[in-house]
């Protein structure tokens, strides 16, 4: 089982075991982050950087991960995390809260929330030695959807840089079409709201490429689309949900 | 040099009524008065050119319907001017970069303007919304942003008794609590955008508000901009990485309040 899966879904399972079986988390051997659809029962919580801070060096520094990570992102769970305390949205991941808050208008909840979800997605997009062309399900599909793979990476660039702000950029799964689609958010948009399923994104918001690259998004753009891509992460996204239907 | 502010005004929709001398379809005549406006206001660089030839020489300098090209202003300061508050290597990416993107972005959007506008292509001219507005607004913005900005210690970015002063005591009851509402206001926006303290016409009081990204202040709320504070992260990473309430803090110090006195009496006279 072991052999075909990745192992980033392997950590996954173990991590789900172990919750099953009430260790404590910070008792597994794993890169430390849940996998993706698994409920760590843990409500939101600041899931640990898949690699070490400066693995994605030169692209992206570890100074940027020390700001990102352990800045950015650990705010957003801990405000949204004194949101939710006392209400029965405690203990909810962050995919359920920002689904909830959107539902409700709740505008402060939901922009905490998606974006503790954003950042920890974010993160296991972007792998060492990543990038460049898929292999897998996921190339298949990119193929059927966008006709070629130049096809997605120009899409998915345009995106990211074309973002007037603050912003996202998405390749997802459209249930309904039944192919994927790129998108782009302003702030803390998430296209789970809109019934897509995410399978990749970048963080386009300034704090995500200003220490390195300064105003050049598009040359950060690039750097991730041929350098950090995880596509074993994107694959896994996406049996994910072939798996679930 | 011609007060952006008077020129910004023009861009709230009023009663849409013909221009002298130009013929245009009903839908697009507000459009081109306020473009016309937005040019003017832009062009600060026509400095050199008295106030109302400026906002005539640019429109007849151009054939286009949209007024022609815009240009990034000069810095009323050196590049280092602002330090320690904001470094030389911000205020340099800041506005060679960014500000210039905006410059560059919002001419290119006129370009494709003008051409959906002569062929009558309202698809076309509804599809450049986003980008005139973002573009067109980071361009107002920072044209206003570089002007109520002065160097630390310097006489302009003292707050001298006079208009604006009484002014903040009637609407904040002082300065102090007016700087600690909007710097309030300015760190709590989400993601990118800005803080303005603003004139209301209307209740004739100074008023706080912020934008998104780069909605312009005075065509998106009706407040006249006296003050903004630009809360992008780029305005501050450089120098206070994540830590926006400090930049905000510090920004006091770079205020060029005799640059807010003249807007707010500019405003207040009409």
């Amino acid at each position: 089982l072991a052999s075909t899966m990745s192992t980033s879904r392997v950590a996954s399972l173990l991590m789900a075991a172990a919750v099953a079986a009430s260790l404590p988390l910070d008792a597994l051997a794993t890169d430390g982050s849940c996998g993706s659809g698994i409920d760590c029962g843990a409500g939101i919580f600041h899931e640990s950087l898949p690699y070490a801070p400066a693995a994605l060096e030169p692209h992206i520094s570890s100074e940027t991960f020390s700001y990102h990570h352990g800045k950015h992102y650990a705010k957003y769970v801990n405000v949204a995390n004194s949101m939710v305390e006392g209400t029965n949205l405690a203990g909810r991941s962050s995919e359920d809260v920002l689904l909830s808050a959107h539902e409700s208008g709740s505008a402060g909840l939901f922009n905490n929330a998606a974006q503790a979800y954003n950042h920890a997605f974010f993160f296991k997009c972007m792998k060492p030695g990543g990038g460049g062309e898929p292999s897998g399900r996921v190339a298949e599909i990119i193929e059927k959807s966008f006709g070629s793979y130049a096809k997605f990476r120009e899409d998915f660039a345009a995106a990211a840089v074309t973002a007037f702000g603050s912003g996202w950029a998405w390749l997802s799964l459209d249930p309904v079409e039944g192919k994927l689609v790129v998108t782009k958010t302003i702030g803390a948009g998430n296209p789970l709201t809109d019934g897509l399923k995410p399978l990749l994104t970048l963080d386009v918001w300034e704090h995500a490429y200003y220490i390195d690259y300064r105003n050049d998004r598009p040359g950060f753009v690039n750097v991730f689309l041929d350098n950090l891509v995880n596509w074993d992460f994107v694959n896994a996204n996406l049996e994910a949900l072939v798996a679930d239907k | 040099r011609r007060d952006p502010q008077q020129l910004t005004k023009s861009l709230i929709p009023h009663s849409i009524t013909a221009e002298h001398g130009t013929m245009s379809p009903t839908s697009t005549v507000g459009l081109n008065t306020g473009l016309r406006a937005l040019r003017s206001v832009a062009n600060l660089r026509s400095s050199s050119l008295p106030e109302g030839a400026a906002k005539t020489a640019a429109a007849y300098l151009s054939g286009a319907p949209s007024g022609g090209k815009h240009s990034l202003p000069d810095l009323p300061y050196d590049y280092n001017a602002l330090e320690p508050v904001i470094s030389s290597e911000t205020m340099t990416i800041h506005h060679t970069k960014h500000h210039n993107t905006y410059v560059t972005n919002l001419n290119a959007s006129l370009e494709k303007l003008d051409a959906a506008v002569s062929s009558g292509d309202v698809g076309s001219i509804l599809s450049l919304e986003g980008a005139l507005r973002f573009n067109g607004g980071g361009h107002l913005n920072h044209a206003l942003f570089w002007e109520n900005l002065a160097p630390k210690g310097s006489a302009a970015s003292e707050l001298k008794d006079g208009a604006l002063k009484d002014a903040l005591v009637e609407s904040f009851c002082g300065a102090d609590e007016m700087k600690k509402q909007m710097s309030a206001s300015s760190v709590a926006v989400q993601g990118s955008g800005w803080g303005w303290l603003g004139y209301n016409p209307k209740t004739m009081r100074l008023e706080i508000a912020t934008r998104p990204n780069q909605d312009p202040l005075q065509p998106t709320t009706g407040l006249v901009p006296l003050l903004g504070i630009d809360v992008w992260e780029h305005a501050y990473y450089v120098d206070y990485r994540n830590v926006r309430p400090d930049y905000v803090n510090a920004v006091w110090d770079v205020v060029n309040w005799d640059v807010v006195e003249k807007r707010y009496l500019a405003a207040k006279g009409e």
